[in-house]
């Protein structure tokens, strides 16, 4: 059911926003100018909402589809600018809180005043789960923006020689890195058909037996395609670590140096390089 | 019914797969195979799979069954051109084809059979491109 | 998480013959997905494994091959169901090495490792539903 009180607070708007942008610049939960047209269009669209019959029990209805959206693009664009979860969170909070003060000053008694803010409550912290849902979405597509762009910088296949590449793997190896950089090294294999592909792991930082298992995977579709594939790179720690896991390393070709990997690559294909006198 | 051909070049066999594998159609190519290759006493079998796009648990055996009957009638089999998202698809399943030996390519691959024909089937030789014994 | 359904169709397993033309479906399915041709590989040999089971261990039965969506990304979802024995003990029949048939006894761990989510119900004496998810991503 409609509440009076609430829909009456229309003909305070000004009053609501002066409050509210108050409380936000004295909690730091906002960055000022920015968003105070947003903010001025947001009260704009909830107090319309509640004066057109919007209720807590119509919470899905089309009365509140435009404050939705506008609310989803803030907290949205608060996720992409940086702002933190709290922030956001009190970005409405703080307007709950601003409205609330005003129905306290409008109405004097307590029963129909409770009733008010009950039914305040239950939209606004409606919006809240709103907000909060739209702010994951928008770090989500930073995120998955971001693993995009660094999978796609990360795994540069080089043509070291004339049939052999190499892959140096930077940073740590999980599933669907390792997919990629399977992709990666058996296209550039078939594409350059090389028959060795060195696998340079001194720029992961640790390896486990997950990160082992990747590359045993690696190694066994690489040879499924008929070419042989050396890692290197190992340093002592890990070649420490490998066999404290009891990681089995023993079917692959392991070399400390991307120097002695492309040495014994020189000797798979009867190659000799030799200094010119 | 549907049978994969079989080409003879001298010592050799060579088997193309054109079309996409089904149970039968890879019965059927292990044993018309393993009987060419004691016809003719081919030396070597070479199978081009580079049009097949997908390889399961069941054409996987078959392919290593080949393998492990032609080395018992004395000819050495070597599979080319396997598809990386094939390869992935493989080692992800847990198949490794233990016992089937690869190459890139069909040129790769006869460089290979002659060197391991020459070597008494060395499987640890890996063949040059620029090799001109 | 919810997951809709946008395009869906049923094919009858009944012969070996009807499993290239299903492993064709699926294979459109996932280009419409706007799979990798990678991710593609795995959808089919996944059916291509599961359809052999449904043949040898079900004597037949049907799949659905399904457009679904996350609200996030799109998918293919695969369901196999069939009218056989049942498997009597799934924890046994999903290890790595367990089989029954004469195949490499790797079916099921290993179809499991090539989708994101997999399913399976059975019922002695009833049969068996198998339901495979392979996002476009996944």
């Amino acid at each position: 059911m409609q509440n009076d009180i609430l829909a009456g607070l229309k003909n305070y708007e000004n009053k609501l926003n002066t409050i509210w942008t108050k409380n936000l610049l004295d909690k730091g939960s906002t960055d000022g100018a920015t968003e105070e047209e947003e903010s001025k269009e947001f009260t704009s669209l909830f107090l319309d909402a509640l004066k057109n019959g919007a209720t807590s029990e119509n919470l899905n209805s089309s009365k509140f589809e435009k404050l939705y959206d506008l609310l989803a693009g803030i907290s949205i664009s608060r996720a992409k600018r940086g702002f933190s979860p709290r922030e956001t969170a009190q970005y409405i909070i703080l307007f709950k809180e601003a409205a609330s003060s005003i129905l306290s000053e409008i109405e004097s008694d307590p029963a129909k005043l409770y009733t008010a803010n009950l039914e305040l409550n239950g939209i606004v912290d409606n919006l809240t789960i709103m907000t909060f849902e739209s702010f994951m979405k928008g770090r989500e597509d930073v995120i998955a923006r971001q693993t995009d762009e660094i999978s796609e910088i990360s795994t540069p296949v080089i043509r070291v020689w004339d049939g052999v590449v190499a892959l140096p793997i930077i940073g740590t190896l999980d599933s669907s890195r390792t997919q990629i950089v399977m992709e990666n090294l058996l296209q550039q294999i078939v594409d350059t058909e090389s028959s060795i592909a060195i696998l340079d792991i001194s720029g992961v930082p640790a390896v486990d037996s997950l990160v082992a298992q990747h590359l045993i995977k690696t190694v066994s579709a690489t040879r499924l395609m008929g070419a042989e594939c050396i890692i290197s790179g190992i340093r002592p720690e890990i070649a420490q670590t490998v066999v404290h896991l009891g990681i089995d390393l023993t079917g692959i070709i392991t070399k400390a140096t991307l120097a002695s990997a492309l040495q014994t690559a020189f000797e798979m294909l009867q190659l000799t390089v030799v200094k010119r006198k | 019914m549907e049978r994969i051909p079989i080409l003879k070049m001298g010592d050799f066999l060579l088997v193309t797969i054109q079309v996409d594998l089904y149970d039968q159609l890879a019965e059927n190519l292990e044993s018309d195979l393993i009987n060419t290759i004691n016809k003719h006493r081919s030396k070597g079998v070479l199978i081009d799979i580079s049009a097949v796009s997908i390889i399961d648990s069941f054409m996987g055996r078959i392919l290593g069954n080949i393998a492990v009957m032609a080395k018992i009638l004395d000819a050495q089999t070597v599979v080319v051109g396997m598809q990386p998202a094939v390869a992935i698809t493989l080692v992800e399943l847990g198949l490794s084809l233990n016992g089937v030996i690869s190459a890139l390519n069909v040129e790769k691959g006869m460089d290979l059979l002659r060197a391991k024909m020459y070597n008494g089937g060395n499987e640890d030789q890996i063949d040059d491109d620029n090799d001109g014994q | 998480m919810m997951i809709t359904t946008a395009n869906r169709e049923e094919v009858a397993i009944i012969r070996e013959q009807d499993v290239v033309p299903l492993r064709n479906r699926v294979k459109d399915y996932g280009v419409k997905a706007g799979m990798s041709i990678l991710n593609q590989t795995k959808l089919i040999t996944a059916t291509s494994e599961l359809v052999r089971n449904l043949l040898k261990y079900g004597g037949g039965g049907k799949v659905i091959v399904e457009e679904v969506s996350n609200g996030r990304e799109k998918g293919v979802r695969v369901t196999f169901t069939d009218n056989g024995p049942g498997i009597a003990d799934i924890d046994l029949a999903m290890k790595d090495g367990y089989s029954t048939g004469k195949s490499l006894g790797l079916g099921l761990p290993g179809t499991k490792r090539l989708v994101n989510e997999f399913d399976i119900k059975t019922e002695m004496g009833v049969g068996t539903t198998v339901t495979i998810i392979k996002w476009k991503n996944g």
